[in-house]
């Protein structure tokens, strides 16, 4: 954040009328409980994104809360990487020397970890296998982010060892519950209004960080957020591009980027440049997680977001989007579907042409465009808020902790 | 008479609702009949009660959510009509109400003599909820107190007085009709407020009825 850790008063005109007195009145009920949160990072990804908003709004309303990463320095990355893919269902195989190292890995963890907290929730893989050091005192959750509706059975089955010895698991929506004999409980993850990547930004605050970026606004935009992996799609959504193009001048910004130990990403990421090399409206940028303003500046100056990836745990870009009252198009690929309503709040489709037809639909009709947009402002501010999932972190700690 | 204080006054309740995944999925109408015969009836619940906390702005095809599967993710129009207009307040409990809704998909599947399957759609998941009661703070002694105050809480509040009240706890009347009878002394506005159906319309025509018809009353107090 650059400007001042926002209260949870500063919510109270951008959230639903009479949530923020609710929240206060069910924190009364979780009052000085202690919570921790595990995550694998504290700096990288949609996680980080989130609890860099949740926590402090925790503690502000009275639960004492605290947030550790297992993976600092970034080192198990790589690891970490391998086995998101086979939950979300790649079909390469993990060999056995991953699984040997997670175990190393989470044995180093635990003895490092510290315990008294009346609820800990470790986030997606890396600290899952912290529960094998747990206490007796104290709930133990497993909030998973990633889309394990078809995970690969091998890299499920390993890691499933690991969350049946837990209180309760979390998941972003019901495709993704899996067969457990514990709790699975559904918490769609939220964005922050107030933080950089979604506060308002004014006109000039836009066209000076386009200008910088090197992004003229001389036509309608078409962006894309996300890593460059094939769950993702981008060379799919440079395809639907150029068959918007045919009708349509405009111009395709797709943020991303690869980390250099997944050798699939940066070869995608070499096919994109490559495309991009031979057309000057195709841009390319690689910006660091920290320039959350960019992407703020970039979606608001952007005339249609696409999200057209084939496999998402929840896809907070979305959402981002939708809050900055954006046309949406996305992939249907889990939590998409659940933040788009098809029709009302932007189009989910199934394949590129799917996605040219929309786009193309869309740059003709500005006020299909503002339609669709303000029902999509209206539905996150409903239920993909930071507000709401407080409401439900407040609501998991006083069922898990009477 | 309307302007008589209430000895007990009405405190209005909100509520957080925490949503819980039971790992069953049906892909075709054998599958959602033969869970709907096994799961808790918290689930049916769920799926019939409060979907009217989670639609509030863009409420689905059909007030419940086996007649929006049946319609919208299996494409079975005729299963989703005759499921969307069963009226949960027309059952004494929430077991007689699943009895109707398995005896109707038996009976449908068994006159067409195939089952539908989604093809191209979602299954259908099956949840409950737990509905963590929260007081507002709100607390009201006369009829235009409780008008007022009725229109400027969350339809959360309308929800948890009016269909959780009844759905779930079984109360015989809404709380807001319960509480005009016994503390305001008026039955003949209680019994209006207390044949409100919420099932076709939905939290805010209710909120809004029932608005009018204390303005009504009020208007005719001396």
């Amino acid at each position: 954040m650059t400007s001042a850790q926002p209260t949870l008063e500063d919510y109270r005109p951008l959230a639903p009328a009479g949530t923020i007195d609710i929240l206060r009145r069910l924190s009364e009920r979780v009052r000085r409980r202690r919570l921790l949160n595990v995550s694998a990072s504290r700096e990288i990804g949609g996680v980080a994104e989130i609890l860099r908003g949740l926590v402090p709004l925790l503690e502000e309303v009275g639960v004492e809360s605290t947030w550790e990463s297992v993976d600092t320095e970034g080192t198990a990355a790589s690891m970490g990487v391998r086995l998101h893919h086979a939950l979300q269902g790649d079909e390469e195989r993990v060999p056995e020397d991953v699984f040997e190292e997670f175990r190393t890995f989470t044995r180093a963890r635990a003895a490092a970890l510290e315990d008294g907290a009346d609820m800990v929730v470790t986030h997606d893989v890396l600290p899952v296998g912290l529960v094998e050091s747990r206490p007796q005192e104290g709930a133990w959750v497993w909030r998973c982010h990633l889309d394990v509706s078809r995970p690969q059975r091998r890299a499920w089955t390993f890691l499933r060892q690991y969350v049946v010895k837990y209180d309760a698991a979390v998941f972003s929506l019901p495709a993704f519950a899996q067969r457990l004999p514990i709790p699975q409980f559904m918490l769609t993850p939220a964005i922050d209004p107030l933080g950089d990547k979604n506060r308002e930004l004014s006109a000039r605050e836009v066209d000076t960080i386009l200008a910088r970026l090197g992004i003229p606004q001389d036509k309608p935009i078409l962006l894309q957020v996300g890593r460059f992996d094939r769950f993702k799609d981008p060379l799919g959504v440079i395809e639907a591009y150029r068959l918007v193009k045919r009708q349509h001048d405009c111009r395709l910004v797709l943020v991303g980027g690869a980390e250099s130990d997944d050798p699939e990403g940066v070869e995608l990421s070499a096919d994109v440049r490559e495309a991009a090399s031979r057309d000057a409206d195709l841009h390319v940028l690689e910006l660091a997680p920290t320039e959350r303003l960019e992407v703020n500046a970039l979606q608001r100056a952007a005339t249609i977001v696409l999200q057209k990836s084939t496999r998402e745990g929840f896809g907070l870009g979305v959402a981002e989007a939708m809050w900055k009252s954006k046309p949406v198009i996305g992939g249907f690929a889990g939590g998409i579907t659940a933040q788009i309503m098809y029709g009302i709040t932007g189009y989910t489709v199934n394949s590129v042409e799917g996605a040219a037809f929309r786009a193309r639909q869309l740059l003709a009709d500005p006020e299909l465009r503002a339609r669709l947009g303000a029902a999509a402002r209206e539905h996150v501010r409903q239920n993909f808020l930071l507000t709401r999932h407080l409401g439900d972190m407040l609501a998991l700690l006083a069922t898990l902790t009477r | 008479m309307t302007e008589r204080a209430a000895r007990t006054p009405f405190h209005f309740l909100g509520c957080w609702e925490l949503r819980e995944m039971l790992g069953r999925r049906a892909y075709d109408e054998r599958e959602l009949l033969e869970h709907l015969e096994e799961v808790p009836v918290d689930s049916i619940y769920f799926h019939t009660h409060s979907c009217f906390l989670r639609e509030r702005n863009f409420p689905g095809t059909y007030p419940n959510d086996f007649a929006t599967w049946a319609a919208i993710q299996v494409r079975d129009r005729v299963l989703g009509e005759k499921l969307g207009i069963v009226d949960p307040q027309d059952f004494a409990d929430l077991e007689s109400l699943r009895t109707e809704v398995v005896s109707l998909i038996d009976d449908h599947v068994s006159q067409i003599g195939s089952v539908p399957r989604v093809m191209f759609g979602e299954p259908f998941y099956f949840m409950q909820s737990r509905v963590l009661e929260i007081p507002t703070g709100i607390k009201v002694r006369t009829l235009r107190e409780f008008r007022d105050a009725l229109a400027r809480v969350d339809a959360a509040v309308v929800y948890l007085h009016v269909i959780e009240a009844r759905g779930r706890k079984g109360r015989r009347r809404n709380d807001f009709a319960a509480w005009i009878d016994e503390q305001l002394g008026l039955p003949e506005l209680a019994g209006v407020v207390s044949r409100l159906n919420p099932f076709p319309f939905g939290l805010e025509r209710v909120r809004a009825r029932i608005i009018a018809l204390c303005d009504t009353a009020l208007e005719g107090a001396p």
